[in-house]
């Protein structure tokens, strides 16, 4: 319509009311319906998962279930407080691994030398390792940990986990790192800072809120991990002790869901309800975090 | 005065002066790129030197090879010299991070760090261990850079809290605070309203009792206001690339009330830019 001459358009109004039957109009809306009802759809599992499992397994809560241990067959009650204990134990350790190994090698990718073969190299692996089935990494830490050990540990589950958690921790630590404004970074060289204090005092204490960011992501994500931990740290009744099998509430859930006994069936639904709910607090916590990154 | 007209500095404005930093740079690459070549600019001690020029003419290239920021991009190679109290800044010997502690930097776009404005301001006394009474520097920083009545019942504000000019002003006093010997800035003005430009102004005019200046600038008329020796330099494209290079350099009056350079006549008239 843009070839009118001047007087036409002197002659002609142009008609600016809306024609939502133009066929042109018609198809965005209904391109637009198509995406709103994608989006509710994507909703749905974990809506749908978060009402099953208060159902199933919100009647069991209680504070039975944060000191007591596994019940035995025919038993009645019990709790998991050792597979709780041992969840944060093994993430715990997973962490103390993956997060200053994480954050050390995003440092070099982002800031050190972005173009170098070794960090080209390295950014490729974690993208790989990222995406790499987290039984493997129990495959692995069962080689590594658990056979030169010579038995299943807390130790192994938390190696198994961290290998997980290591490429969330480096990639979303580059990102923030790089993230922080180039003229702050200038502004640092110029003033005289050594490298290292350019990143001590003003990088990283800029990036901080998007590298805890990734590190509650990563956290989350080892929390919920089973496949690792049945090859590492498999399972246990008792209370932990880090050189030996160990509880977690994943693997509870793997186990007693399988069971013919509706105790520990219970239990299992009470587990994962927990479990969602650690992950989402979690979650909670690092959006609170990286929202405080603009003030 | 010389009659002879070449593209180095015109000495005879600058005799009665002192030069307090000497810049040679014959040639700046990029990589392979040639950035700037044959640009010889002295500065003068507590004067305010400006660097005119049209756009990629390496004016700001030179700017920061005074105090080796460009040494942070990746492929650049200065050849040549900057003397400085009796060394050579590109000598293999010096640390460029003792030179930036000597020679501050004011940037383009004002660049608070994230932190209070007095630890800002106090941030490099801090790097240079300072021992003294830090209120007592942090207040004369920020009454150097008129910053001080508009701040003071503010301090723990955080710096990037304050308008574009106040943090402008919040980076020169960042800058000043460690009395660093010469003052760049790199079109400091170029991201400020026009009240924000004055004030930035004014106060460069103040610094330069204390300070020594070199300043880029995209605007002529504040050269004209501001500088007191001008260098101009404009853009070579006949040998493929776009070189930049000094045309020529003298006391701002003179420059532009008569230059020497058809070049430059041809600039200051409006008729390239």
């Amino acid at each position: 319509m843009g070839q009118h001459t001047r007087n036409d358009n002197e002659m002609h109004l142009p008609n600016l009311e809306r024609q939502p039957f133009e066929p042109r109009a018609l198809k965005s809306i209904v391109l637009s319906a198509i995406t709103i009802c994608m989006a509710i759809v994507a909703c749905i599992p974990l809506f749908s998962v978060l009402i099953m499992l208060i159902y199933r397994g919100g009647k069991r809560i209680s504070l039975e279930l944060f000191y007591g241990l596994p019940p035995t067959a025919f038993d009645i009650g019990g709790g998991f407080g050792n597979a709780i204990v041992g969840t944060l134990f093994m993430v715990g350790i997973a962490s103390l691994l993956s997060v200053p190994f994480g954050i050390l090698a995003a440092i070099y990718l982002a800031e050190l030398s972005p173009d170098s073969k070794i960090s080209t190299v390295a950014r490729f692996c974690a993208k790989v390792l990222s995406g790499l089935p987290s039984i493997l990494a129990g495959v692995f830490a069962y080689a590594a940990v658990v056979l030169v050990m010579g038995s299943y540990s807390a130790w192994a589950g938390g190696i198994a986990l961290s290998i997980l958690m290591v490429p969330t921790v480096m990639l979303t630590a580059e990102e923030a790192i790089k993230m922080v404004p180039r003229p702050m970074k200038e502004a640092a060289a110029g003033m005289g800072c050594t490298p290292a204090q350019s990143m001590l005092k003003i990088i990283l204490p800029v990036a901080v809120p998007g590298i805890i960011t990734g590190v509650v992501l990563a956290v989350a994500r080892a929390a919920g991990e089973t496949a690792p931990l049945l090859f590492t740290a498999l399972f246990s009744d008792y209370w932990l002790r880090p050189n030996e099998p160990t509880a977690s509430l994943a693997v509870l859930i793997y186990n007693y869901s399988g069971m013919p006994f509706p105790n520990q069936i219970e239990l299992a639904w009470a587990a994962s309800l927990i479990l969602v709910l650690l992950v989402f607090v979690l979650n909670i916590i690092s959006r609170a975090i990286g929202r405080r990154k603009n003030v | 005065m010389d009659t002879t007209v070449t593209p180095v500095a015109n000495d005879a404005a600058l005799d009665s002066t002192e030069i307090a930093l000497d810049c040679q740079a014959d040639q700046i690459f990029y990589s392979d790129f040639l950035a700037v070549r044959d640009s010889h600019v002295p500065i003068a001690r507590n004067q305010i030197t400006g660097f005119i020029g049209p756009s990629g003419c390496g004016k700001s290239t030179v700017l920061k090879s005074i105090n080796r920021m460009n040494d942070l991009i990746p492929g650049f190679r200065f050849e040549g010299k900057v003397h400085f109290h009796g060394v050579d800044i590109y000598d293999k010997k010096v640390d460029p991070v003792a030179v930036r502690r000597n020679i501050g930097m004011v940037f383009q776009q004002p660049n608070p760090f994230s932190m209070s404005i007095y630890e800002n301001v106090a941030f490099g006394l801090r790097l240079n261990r300072y021992k003294g009474n830090m209120d007592e520097k942090v207040e004369k920083a920020l009454v150097g850079a008129a910053l001080w009545n508009e701040v003071k019942d503010k301090l723990k504000n955080n710096g990037l809290s304050l308008s574009g000019g106040q943090q402008q002003r919040l980076c020169i006093a960042r800058a000043i605070a460690t009395e660093p010997r010469i003052l760049l800035m790199d079109e400091p003005c170029s991201a400020l309203d026009p009240i924000a430009t004055r004030q930035i102004e004014e106060l460069m005019v103040q610094l330069k009792e204390h300070f020594t200046v070199a300043i880029v600038t995209h605007n002529m008329q504040q050269a004209m206001r501001v500088a007191d020796q001008t260098a101009f330099f404009a853009v070579d494209i006949s040998r493929g690339g776009r070189t930049g290079y000094l045309v020529e350099m003298g006391a701002t009056k003179e420059l532009f009330e008569d230059p020497q350079e058809q070049l430059t006549k041809e600039y200051l008239h409006g008729e390239f830019s």
